[in-house]
Formats: structure tokens, C-alpha cells, sequence
């Protein structure tokens, strides 16, 4: 199929249908609304089910009902709307049932803005909702890759009876760009033998998130915790740039990694051994390479659209056996390639130190820039 | 030994969708009996095998051990979504939810009113038993004016706890509801005309005609602080005069069915 210029929550919306997404429940919010809007058109004309629902609360729970069927669903939203989603998402976590969830994430905290933001890592990457669980949390860059990881995001979430989050942040919704759509797939026939249906003469199946007796909770509690660490082995994925001379390595997810990319690029031409690491799965998140470069290069600057936050994971890994620097922009404010650039040019010019927190250092940078 | 060879006829015996099992449920509570109407009805419509049902969170919160059924369990006021979720994609199949007056007049009164308001073909059975019978009876939407809960120690004061909803008359005002009633459960005339409304209401479903709810008026003695028989009189004498029992929305294709 040949490229076509399309907006990212369109991109999403057509991608999730021809995975063979049987079922869409959601609520407007910007800056995912597009991709609600056309599944209101694209999933009727196809006979599948589209509801905007009368809340995020009653989108997430439809999306339980449908997820405890065995049918690929989906919901999307935006971080205000993704908060009252917790609820549904811990039962879903709770219920051991598949879910793929859109977050097109936009500034805060509280209602904040509709300007592109990584804010909300934190809270898909590390739960948010209650209980022990995890999300498997993919994190586009592109529009093309947006559509491919939501493809893959039903598969993952059907493998191992998941939640996968397609973390998008509002400019990667927004903005269009070339991108080729994959076919058509047939709907899913295959029903998988824990999914209600009604008994037909069979044994009764009960889907519930209640276990009233704490040992036998702590065995699924196990059991989720044996599986995501299965997840943790198996569904790491990142993309390296510039690695084959590298000294300093920027480490960047989604918006934030494609501009640091230019920023690298520039460095680069001024023969600053520069290269980026950019998570795909922020969750689980790549922890080998990262550490193997930690054996390889002279130090870290982490790029984020927030207050670094992936900077933590950053740090666990590195151990302070390397400098790590971090350079962020919050409340939707989106860093442009020179401002990382002006980074890298001084974790170069050095010194480095692997004393204090990158955190505050770059606090005391910014107050100088925005008071 | 002496036989006889006596005629035996069953008129009465436990409908096998319901499980052999004792319940959780405090004696004089009406849950037990909500629960065996349900099981008459979708076996007499032989629909058991064909039935997704949605708990809620309150007393009803274990109803799935009790019926022979498939079964999910919603989270707090949100079965009506999930119904919705699951009757969408599975449309030839009975979904119905069974809540209480905290978890469906409160908590989930958004997720009713959506559902209801769309017209989705679920089967709501709604006890209303004004109080929150699990967490050792406070004050619930239904809690009648005046009426001592254990966070209401001194009666429900209107002024400042404001008004009960009378969830029945409330949702019939919506579009897509197709058959709104209310009945009590104090009596046994109350009782089977109960269950003529439940046969309705999942006929209603059966037949696509939209939403179906049926209010039952029910006892929580333990909370109430009475007899079971008591607590029936209390429905017949306090309940009654505020929740009237009645048909509340009987659209025109509903008027028509057959049964």
C-alpha cells in the first residue's frame, strides 16, 4: 500500500480497525478527539460497535465487558480523561483480560492544557490505577510508527491478557505526515476458552477482579509478576542511532527522542560523538542496552517533555557509574532541537560529575531561562 | 415390607440454574428470593445457557456463586457499562446486571442514565433496600427521610442530606427506556407480580424492544435493625408511601408483547 499523508489519531483509529478492533468505546477529549470521531464514522460502516460513551468511567468499563469476551477492543483518551480511566484499568489488570488503551497525552497537571506533553509517564508507565500491576507501554514517534505499534499492541495485550498503553503525546496525534496504513485483517474467530459467551451446555466461567482470601490473591499477584517479567525478556524494544564511535548517548522516548534526534544529528556535524537511545517500550523498559552502553560511553543526557520522569529509569540502570545529565521542558512547552543541542554541546565541553541530581541542576538552568 | 405406590406431582422445587449452596445473605433478606425469580424467568424463557449476567459491588457483589451461569463482575456503580460492552458484541445473548440503591442510584447513576438513555437492550434488576446493606448500612440515594442509618445517626435531616432519588420515575423520563417498573417484595402477591414484571423485562430484551428495569422494594433486616417480619412491614408502611409501586415507562412495543 502506498503512503498517504494522515493525521496521527486518524493514523491510529484506521490502524486499530484493520488489526481487526471489534469494538470502540469512548469519550471526546483533545487532543484524541480525531480519532474517536472517526471511528464513529469507519466502525458502523463495518457493522462493529461504537459507542461515545457518557464518561471515561462508562468507556473503560464497556471496554471490560468486551475484553472479558475475548473481542479486540479499544479505547482512546487524553490525560485528564486516562485519570478517570485508572479505575476500569486496575479491574482490567484485576481480571487478567486484554485491553488496548490510546493516551494522546497533553500538558498538566489538572486540566492544564491541550499542548503535547509527556507528563503522564509516571502514571502509565508505573501503575496509576491500584493494586500490583503493569502496563505494557509502547511509545511512538511517528505517525508510521504509531500505526505499526498499534497493530502490535492487540497482539501483545492478547499474548500475554494485558493492558497495552500506546502512549502518544498530543503532537504525534496532531501533526500529520506521510505514513502507510497496513491491510485489511479478518476479525478474530477464535475465542479464547476463559472468555463469557453465555455457558451453551457448558461449564459456567466467572471473570472477576474479587479475591477475598489474601493468600490466594498473593498467587495472582504472582502470577502477574511472573508474567511481566516473561514481558520483561521478551517485548523489549528501543532504536539506537549513531552508536559505532559513541562517547555521549542521548536517551529520549516519543516527540522528545525524534527532536533530540535532530539535535544529534547537529552535533554530530560539529564531531561531537553523539548517539540517541530511544525507548519503544518505555514499559518494560530497556535495561540491557542501557546498561551495556553504561559500560561503553562517557556519560547520559536524558531528554524529556516533562520533569523527568523516565529519568529515574534512566538513573537505576546507570548507578551513578556514569554521569547523567537531563534537560526537560513541562506544561506542553515542546523543546526545539537547539535547546537539546546546546545540551549535548555541554555535556562535551564537560566537566561532568556524577555528584547530585541531574534534576537539580537543570531546575536551576531553567529558573535562569523561564524564571 | 408395605409399599405404596403414591401419585407425586412437583409443584415447587429449585430452579437448577441456582446453585445448591447456602448464600451469604442475612435471614429475612429478599436477595435470595430476587435471585430465584431471576432463575425462574430466564428457565422458563430457556435462555439459561444462552445469559451473561453483571454483578455489582454491595451485598449482590457474589451473586455470580449463586447462579449457574456466566458471569462477570463490574466494579463499583459500573455495570451498566460493562452490559453495555458485552450485549453490543454478543447482541443474541440475555446480559443483565443485578445492583443495588448505593451502587446503581449513586455511585453509577452516570452509567444507568447512559445506558438507559441509549436504549441499550440489558435487563436491569434494581434492589432498592434503602440503606448500604455490605458496609453495615449507611445512608444510601434511597434513605427515606428521617430514616436513622449509621451515617444518618439521627435520621436523614432533608435540609442537609438532601432529598431520595426515586430512581424508577427518573430513568422512565429517558428515550430510550422501553419498560420502567417498580415492585415490592414484602408480600407473596408482591412477589409473583414481581416476577411477571421480570419475565417482561427480559422479554423486552429478548424482543429488542430497549432498556429494561425492574425496582424491587427489598428487606435488610440485619441493617434495619428488625424482624424479617418487621422489615416487611416497615417496606408496606414506610417505603410504599414514598416508592410507589407501578408501571413508571411501558413504551408502545412493550405494550403490544405478548408473553
Amino acid at each position: 500500500m502506498a503512503k498517504e499523508l494522515i493525521k496521527g489519531n486518524t493514523a491510529v483509529a484506521e490502524a486499530a480497525l484493520r488489526a481487526g478492533l471489534e469494538a470502540y468505546f469512548g469519550y471526546p477529549i483533545t487532543p484524541q478527539t480525531e480519532l474517536l470521531e472517526h471511528l464513529s464514522a469507519r466502525m458502523p460502516e463495518l457493522g462493529r460497535p461504537f459507542v461515545q460513551a457518557e464518561s471515561e468511567l462508562g468507556a473503560i468499563n464497556m471496554v471490560y465487558g468486551v475484553a472479558c469476551t475475548g473481542k479486540r477492543v479499544m479505547t482512546s483518551s487524553s490525560s485528564p480523561g486516562v485519570s478517570l480511566m485508572m479505575e476500569g484499568l486496575s479491574y482490567i489488570a484485576g481480571t487478567e483480560v486484554p485491553a488496548v488503551l490510546v493516551d494522546v497525552v497533553r500538558g498538566g497537571p489538572g486540566l492544564g492544557n491541550i499542548a503535547p506533553s509527556q507528563g503522564d509517564y509516571n502514571q502509565i508507565v508505573r501503575g496509576g490505577g491500584h493494586g500490583d500491576y503493569h502496563l505494557i507501554v509502547l511509545a511512538p514517534a511517528s505517525v508510521q510508527e504509531a500505526v505499526d505499534l498499534t497493530g502490535l499492541a492487540f497482539d501483545l495485550a492478547e499474548k500475554y491478557r494485558s493492558i497495552v498503553a500506546v502512549l502518544l503525546d498530543g503532537s504525534i496525534g496532531q501533526m500529520m505526515e506521510p505514513a502507510e496504513l497496513p491491510p485489511m485483517q479478518p476479525l478474530k474467530t477464535e475465542i479464547p476458552d476463559w472468555a463469557v459467551r453465555g455457558t451453551q451446555g457448558g461449564e459456567k466461567r466467572v471473570l472477576t477482579s474479587i479475591n477475598l482470601d489474601p493468600p490466594a490473591q498473593e498467587v495472582m499477584n504472582l502470577r502477574l509478576m511472573k508474567r511481566w517479567q516473561e514481558i520483561e525478556q521478551n517485548e523489549v524494544r528501543y532504536k539506537t542511532y549513531f552508536m559505532e564511535d559513541v562517547e555521549y548517548v542521548v536517551v529520549g522516548f516519543g516527540t522528545a527522542g525524534r527532536i533530540s534526534l535532530s539535535a544529534v544529528r547537529a552535533a554530530r556535524e560539529q564531531g561531537i560523538k553523539v548517539g540517541l537511545l530511544r525507548p519503544i517500550t518505555v514499559a518494560p523498559f530497556p535495561e540491557a542496552i542501557l546498561d551495556e552502553l553504561t559500560g561503553k560511553v562517557k556519560a547520559f543526557l536524558v531528554v524529556e517533555m516533562n520533569s523527568g520522569q523516565m529519568l529515574e529509569d534512566v538513573r537505576l540502570v546507570v548507578r551513578g557509574r556514569k554521569p547523567v545529565e537531563f534537560f526537560g521542558r513541562m506544561g506542553g512547552v515542546v523543546p526545539f532541537p537547539d535547546e537539546v543541542l546546546v545540551e549535548i554541546e555541554r555535556l562535551a565541553a564537560g566537566p561532568l560529575t556524577t555528584e547530585g541530581h541531574p534534576r537539580d541542576r537543570w531546575l536551576s538552568r531553567l529558573t535562569e531561562t523561564i524564571g | 415390607m408395605v409399599t405404596t405406590d403414591i401419585p407425586t406431582k412437583v409443584i415447587y422445587e429449585r430452579p437448577s440454574v441456582l446453585d445448591p449452596r447456602v448464600t451469604h445473605y442475612c435471614p429475612g433478606c429478599t436477595h435470595g428470593v430476587a435471585h430465584r425469580l431471576v432463575a425462574e424467568v430466564l428457565e422458563e424463557m430457556g435462555e439459561v445457557e444462552n445469559t451473561i449476567g453483571v454483578a455489582s459491588v454491595g451485598c449482590s457483589v457474589f451473586a455470580y456463586n449463586y447462579f449457574d451461569l456466566d458471569f462477570v463482575e463490574a466494579a463499583h456503580g459500573r455495570a451498566p457499562a460493562m452490559a453495555t460492552g458485552i450485549k453490543r458484541v454478543l447482541p443474541d445473548r440475555i446480559v443483565f446486571t443485578y445492583q443495588g440503591d448505593g451502587d446503581l442510584a449513586s455511585i453509577g447513576m452516570g452509567e444507568i442514565v447512559g445506558a438507559a438513555s441509549r436504549g441499550e437492550k440489558i435487563t436491569v434488576i434494581f434492589l432498592n433496600n434503602a440503606n448500604y446493606g455490605m458496609t453495615g448500612g449507611q445512608m444510601a440515594p434511597t434513605t427515606l427521610p428521617d430514616q436513622k442509618t449509621t451515617s444518618s445517626p439521627t435520621g436523614r435531616d432533608v435540609k442537609r442530606q438532601g432529598y431520595p432519588i426515586q430512581t424508577a420515575e427518573l430513568l422512565s423520563t429517558l428515550g430510550g427506556a422501553a419498560y420502567i417498573v417498580r415492585r415490592s417484595m414484602h408480600s407473596s402477591r408482591e412477589v409473583r407480580r414481581a416476577k411477571t414484571a421480570i419475565r417482561t423485562a427480559f422479554e423486552v430484551q429478548k424482543h429488542g424492544l430497549g432498556f429494561s428495569l425492574v425496582e424491587l422494594l427489598s428487606t435488610c433486616p440485619t441493617n434495619w435493625g428488625m424482624t424479617p417480619a418487621e422489615a416487611r412491614d416497615w417496606i408496606k408502611e414506610r417505603m410504599l408511601p414514598f416508592f410507589p409501586l407501578g408501571d413508571y415507562k411501558v413504551s408502545s412495543a412493550v405494550a403490544d408483547l405478548k408473553i
